[in-house]
């Protein structure tokens, strides 16, 4: 998309306005700093998932639009989750964190901050292994995404 | 060296550059200084209206009556706020239109300063594009791109949104020519392999149908349409805001198609084997419930400029996107250029079929009645205008019946809300439609609860001298909300009887028009034949008609096109 102000609500608007949904969405500029890439996860048929294409490529904004799971892609999300770790719960998180492959990156006597980053499947899959009462606080990116190989979005 | 112009200096410079000759406004604070400028110059003409909404569709209609862009200007704030109605009317029917609004200083801007709303936050839904321009150095180019965007493609409203403080900074004036956007290239010509699978496909059909919309009237494709459907020899139906895209009046046109088209026209939608939709989006009023629609078999050719209008409500099996003159052209150039040729045994017996429908005589009304039916009214405004004059109108019954028996036959005679369905249009639409052709007779057809919505121009048309002649068709209830709840409400007519109406002779008398009322009628042609003779006044005619007329036929809500109510 552009990168001007307002390039992010028209998209945001025309989500809630024609009642699509958004599962994540994430956006920086890029190496043009004309540009800005937005990475949005959405669901729904067949059908919808076109109109969604071609609504979005209607808005004057958005220079180039693909759907990545057409094809091969991979996805990366970022989730930065704080837990209670205390007593026994201190080892048995650890050695979670080390199975996912994440960082804890702030501790405290009381208080892990772990990084982890993944799919959003693997993310989830983390959510679900630990004890959901020691969740304290979550703070998830969104998905980003490229294609496999040799796709390339470019203009 | 080049001197340097204010911000005010360069907005006048670029519409004029663009060659706007009207537009369309109402002063306020934040645009002080572009009126200043249009004070000082005399190219554009600027149209003092009553009220914001009046100003848009005024433009829109100086726009949809004359294929230019319409311009309005409107102040900050309740400036913007009442214009939404019209920007939204604008977007609904795709009309290419150009909105300057004053916004309060860029200082100003998140302050809740006196008359402050976020201008390009609540028209974002109801424009194609808005700008607001922080920096003076990008108004000119700004505003090409917003005339560029509002005319091409499918087109629609562009709002430009303008600082006080940016109308008074100084920069060089530098007008592009042209100019081009790396995110924004609609395209013109339809694929070629897509256009062969619709020539195979149209030399197939046994029971063939061409249906449609605005997309005509809106890329002047009249010329091609017809010619295309004459060739063909297929009949053919216009939605609501295709009317005059092919002639009415012709035998192969089966009338307007939907919600009150007529039996042959919808009966032939939903029994064709090929539907040809041209510039049409096949909406809720159009085909009714899409689901009933989709359970007769047929293959769909879909040809229009915004591919978000293909497949969106009904599955299409040909697409083509492109604007419909040039795909139009093309297949009527292949189809000359091939051997084959339809199934023309079978195109007879189709037409068999649908003049069998069209026996049905599906709007005939009670011509004898001693009180005044509201459709021979339109019936008899036709013939005295030869079927050549401007018709605006509001929404509603009166809508409705000028579309059914106002036979048009030329595109972008008939003005009318046909997506947001506005009331109050009619009136400041045909002021914009006399202002874009002098000379020319324009009628407003609308209802005693649509002209009230907007009848304080009666007085911009006085300042200007606009002949306008007003058909109004008095029921004293808001017609169609009545014939819903006569028909699904059970009879029970909540606020839809208006009370204490105008005396709306003295009414248009009190503005300097000239008002007539009758009831009999016996008197309708010769009240019409005397307002038109008055050629250069505005006649407002209050013609009490049946209160209890409805529209017929009538597919309701949620219904399938073939479950028409008929007469």
């Amino acid at each position: 998309m552009e990168n001007e102000a307002g390039a992010l609500s028209r998209v945001a608007g025309l989500f809630s306005a024609r009642g699509y949904n958004i599962e994540s969405l994430s956006v920086a500029p890029t190496e043009d700093p004309t540009l800005s890439r937005m990475t949005l996860v959405t669901n729904g048929p067949e059908e919808i998932v076109e109109q969604i294409t071609k609504q979005l490529n209607k808005l004057i904004e958005v220079v180039k639009l693909i759907d990545l799971s057409d094809e091969g892609y991979v996805e990366r999300e970022l989730m930065l989750i704080k837990v209670r770790a205390v007593d026994k719960d201190r080892e048995e998180m650890k050695r979670l964190v080390d199975i996912f492959r994440g960082n804890i990156i702030d501790v405290t006597n009381k208080i892990y901050t772990i990084e982890l980053t993944g799919t959003r499947a693997k993310l989830d899959g983390f959510l679900q292994a630990i004890d959901r009462n020691l969740i304290l606080e979550i703070a998830r990116t969104g998905v980003s995404g490229l294609g496999r190989g040799e796709r390339i979005l470019e203009l | 060296m080049s001197t340097e112009l204010t911000g005010a200096e360069i907005t006048i410079r670029c519409l004029q550059e663009e060659g706007v000759s009207h537009i369309f406004g109402y002063p306020g604070g934040a645009v002080l200084f572009l009126y200043d400028e249009l004070f000082k110059q005399d190219k554009i003409k600027h149209i003092l209206v009553r009220h914001e909404q009046a100003a848009l569709h005024a433009a829109d209609g100086y726009a949809r009556s004359s294929n230019k862009v319409g311009v309005a200007l409107v102040t900050s704030g309740p400036g913007v706020t009442n214009a939404v109605t019209g920007i939204a009317t604008a977007f609904m029917d795709s009309i290419p239109m150009v909105i300057i609004s004053g916004q309060v200083p860029t200082a100003a801007i998140g302050q809740d300063a006196f008359q402050e709303v976020d201008t390009v936050g609540i028209t974002r839904p109801c424009v194609k594009h808005n700008f607001l321009v922080k920096d003076v150095a990008e108004l000119a180019t700004t505003i090409k791109k917003a005339f560029y965007i509002a005319s091409t493609g499918r087109p629609g409203p562009v709002l430009v949104d303008i600082p006080k403080d940016v109308t008074q900074q100084k920069a060089e004036f530098n007008y592009p020519a042209s100019i081009s956007l790396r995110s924004y290239t609609p395209v013109v010509t339809g694929d070629v392999q897509q256009i062969k699978r619709a020539i195979q496909m149209i030399l197939e059909a046994k029971r063939p149908m061409v249906y449609f919309g605005g997309g005509v009237i809106l890329d002047n494709a009249a010329a091609e349409l017809t010619e295309f459907v004459r060739m063909l020899n297929f009949p053919c139906t216009g939605t609501l805001m295709g009317l005059g895209g092919y002639p009415s009046t012709d035998q192969q046109f089966v009338g307007m198609l939907g919600m009150h088209g007529t039996y042959e026209a919808n009966m032939a939608m939903q029994y064709c084997d090929v539907l040809i939709a041209v510039g049409a989006r096949f909406d809720d009023r159009v085909i009714g419930n899409p689901k009933h629609f989709c359970n007769e078999e047929r293959k769909i050719i879909h040809i229009d400029i915004d591919p978000s209008s293909i497949s969106k409500r009904v599955k299409v099996d040909v697409p083509i996107v492109g604007g419909v003159s040039a795909v139009l052209k093309e297949l009527n150039m292949l189809l000359k250029a091939g051997r084959e040729t339809t199934d023309i045994n079978a195109l007879l017996k189709w037409w068999e079929q649908i003049e069998l429908w069209r026996a049905r005589d599906c709007l005939k009304y009670d011509r004898t009645a001693n009180i005044i039916k509201p459709q021979m009214v339109v019936e008899k405004l036709y013939e005295i205008t030869s079927g050549d004059a401007f018709i605006t109108s509001d929404v509603g019954q009166h809508q409705m019946w000028a579309a059914q028996f106002y036979k048009f036959d030329k595109p972008r005679r008939w003005i009318n809300s046909g997506g947001l369905g506005t009331m109050g249009f009619g009136l400041p639409a045909a002021m914009g439609v006399q202002m874009a052709n002098p000379g020319s007779k324009v009628a407003c057809i609308t209802g005693e609860a649509s002209i009230q919505m907007c009848i304080q121009e009666l007085s911009t048309c006085k300042q200007y001298h606009l002949p306008i002649k007003i058909i109004n068709l008095n029921n004293r209830y808001m017609g169609m909300v009545r014939q819903w709840q006569e028909f699904f409400h059970g009879n029970r007519y909540a606020e839809s009887y208006v009370d204490a109406l105008p005396d709306f002779v003295k009414l248009a008398e009190s503005y300097g028009h000239v008002g007539m009322r009758i009831d009999k009628p016996e008197d309708i042609e010769g009240t019409l034949k005397e307002a038109f003779k008055l050629d250069e006044q505005l006649v407002f005619i209050d013609f009490i008609t049946d209160q209890t007329e409805n529209v017929f036929p009538m597919v309701p809500g949620g219904k399938g096109l073939s479950e028409m109510i008929l007469v």
